[in-house]
């Protein structure tokens, strides 16, 4: 069944609308685009969405009482919130060195969850 | 102590606009460079942005806010930038001396050659729009929420409502749900999104928060902390629509309702403000109208992304090194870029003529209404078109550009004055 569905483009701060034809199994045609991005935001938005996802873990003796996170590559949406509640899970000590592995390939999905600062002791 | 107490360009503030003329003060070969930055360490805003999206423009990389603030820290360490961090800069004066006050070095005043303001802006709050109610706790600008929550691991609160379509409200509304509160709503008094659409996509949208247009918040409720809100939608002029009223029980309030640029300092050294934009008149240069006196980023206009506040500190910051040694030409020819048709405001405001090089000058711009139809960016002199770029659509929640190249500068020197219209095609 050929279906048409209109998404935002979020490659770029742009923001194109986008409509996108598309089967079962494939993308048919992509309207509204103003570059290539747009092509393969539409093949990955339709048939596996991905985000990145920021968050925190709790820290001791840090300078701050948390430190940022986040997932080195985009994690399916569906999963989303499972990778926070590992997220969660998390405490660490400090100091914390920027792009430090924080968890190691979340739930299977091959992505390590690193810190984006460092963050001395306190 | 400071290793002296005359620097070449002194910069006031470490966020991305800061940073940035720093690194590009060095470069442009500026001996001594000093950042001042009132915080316990470098970074600014960005280090309670712990959100992917910047360095998209730059590095073509995907970053966190932290970690797009360290590739600058590291490069001002690495080039010898130095820095005095938990000092406040009491004031600027128009021969740039500057007073500053910290417990570490304690009262001490600088001689700057070049000033380069770069302390970006500050949030609306509630007593700016009087929103009518109760006065408990629980109502916080999106911000202050930002750092409660991302620095301090404090959540604000568990059932939030959010004013303003402003990207740090779609940022907070995403993760307060991260962290397991429950946002019942957005409210924009608006007909249109304030911020950009990629944060409605991924912040909202991606978790079914329901945003309404056209609504505001008309009554705050609460004893000791906010136990609802009375919401309401209204007519163009702004008035509540009787009937419409609904109340939503949440115990906080976070206001996302926009950005003024600060500039205190500013003002106490001369520096002339637009009315318009908040932030200081300056010229392609990024030169205000005090002599040594530059500025970039937030603290001129309000940008929609970082990765331009670093640019536009980088033309501050080589123009502050440029000026320190001298190396400017003194005398000056300026003249008036205005806005025009459905333009907001135009960023740099004039163009000095006899700085004109091979260095091309892009004017930023908003619009005043959305068109959500091609539109044609075109700068004239009042009869004679220089330069046109075409857009799929203008929104004033995000900003556009136009470049004046190389091949345009003989029509600028020609013209008394420029004007940038936003026409339909």
């Amino acid at each position: 069944m050929v279906e048409t569905r209109k998404i935002i483009c979020t490659s770029c701060p742009m923001g194109c609308e986008l409509t996108v034809t598309f089967d079962e199994e494939k993308v048919i045609e992509v309207k509204g685009n103003a570059c290539p991005l747009g092509t393969d935001y539409a093949k990955q938005e339709i048939f596996d969405p991905k985000r990145m996802v920021a968050s925190t873990v709790r820290v001791r003796n840090g300078y701050h009482p948390l430190v940022p996170v986040y997932t080195e590559k985009p994690v399916p949406k569906p999963i989303i919130m499972d990778v926070l509640a590992e997220i969660r899970k998390v405490e660490v000590e400090a100091p914390v060195s920027i792009n430090d592995v924080i968890v190691e390939n979340v739930l299977d999905t091959g992505i390590n969850i690193i810190a984006s600062r460092n963050l001395p002791k306190a | 102590m400071l290793k002296k107490n005359i620097y070449d360009v002194v910069i006031i503030g470490s966020g991305p606009g800061g940073l940035a003329a720093a690194v590009a003060a060095k470069k442009e070969g500026a001996e001594d460079v000093l950042v001042i930055e009132r915080d316990t360490e470098l970074g600014g805003i960005l280090l309670q942005c712990i959100h992917n999206g910047f360095g998209l423009e730059i590095f073509k990389e995907d970053l966190p806010g932290p970690s797009y603030a360290q590739r600058y820290i590291d490069e001002c360490l690495e080039l010898g930038v130095e820095t005095m961090l938990d000092t406040i800069v009491l004031e600027v004066t128009p021969d740039r001396k500057l007073y500053t006050s910290s417990t570490k070095y304690g009262f001490v005043e600088i001689q700057a050659r070049a000033i380069v303001l770069a302390m970006g802006c500050r949030e609306r709050t509630r007593a700016m729009i009087q929103i009518p109610g109760m006065r408990p706790a629980g109502v916080f600008t999106a911000g202050t929420a930002q750092r409660f929550t991302n620095i301090e691991g404090k959540l604000p609160g568990e059932r939030v409502v959010i004013l303003g379509s402003g990207d740090i409200g779609m940022i907070m509304a995403r993760r307060l749900t991260f962290e397991g509160a429950k946002v019942e709503r957005v409210l924009e008094i608006l007909p249109y999104l304030s911020g950009l659409t990629r944060n409605y996509v991924q912040c909202l949208e991606d978790l079914d928060i329901p945003l309404q247009f056209e609504h505001t918040v008309k009554f705050i409720h609460g004893e000791d902390r906010v136990e609802a809100v009375e919401i309401a939608a209204v007519d163009k002029n702004w008035n509540y629509i009787p009937g419409t009223e609904e109340i939503i029980p949440c115990d906080t309030l976070l206001l996302s309702i926009g950005l003024i640029p600060e500039n205190e300092l500013s003002r106490q050294a001369g520096v002339k403000l637009d009315p318009l934009t908040g932030g200081p008149y300056v010229d392609e240069s990024r030169e205000t109208n005090v002599p040594g006196i530059f500025a970039a980023g937030n603290v001129v206009h309000v940008y929609d992304l970082a990765d331009w506040v670093t640019l536009a500190g980088y033309d501050a910051g080589k123009s502050a090194a440029r000026y320190a040694q001298s190396v400017r030409v003194k005398e000056s020819s300026h003249i008036p870029v205005k806005a025009g048709n459905n333009v907001h405001h135009v960023v740099p405001h004039s163009i000095n003529k006899t700085n004109l090089s091979d260095e091309q000058i892009e004017l930023q711009l908003r619009v005043r209404q959305p068109v959500e139809d091609t539109v044609l960016i075109e700068v004239h002199d009042g009869e004679n078109r220089i330069a046109r770029k075409g857009a799929l659509y203008a929104r004033p929640g995000e900003m556009l550009t136009v470049v004046l190249k190389e091949r345009h500068f003989a029509d600028v020197e020609k013209a008394d004055s420029l004007t940038v219209d936003v026409n339909p095609l």
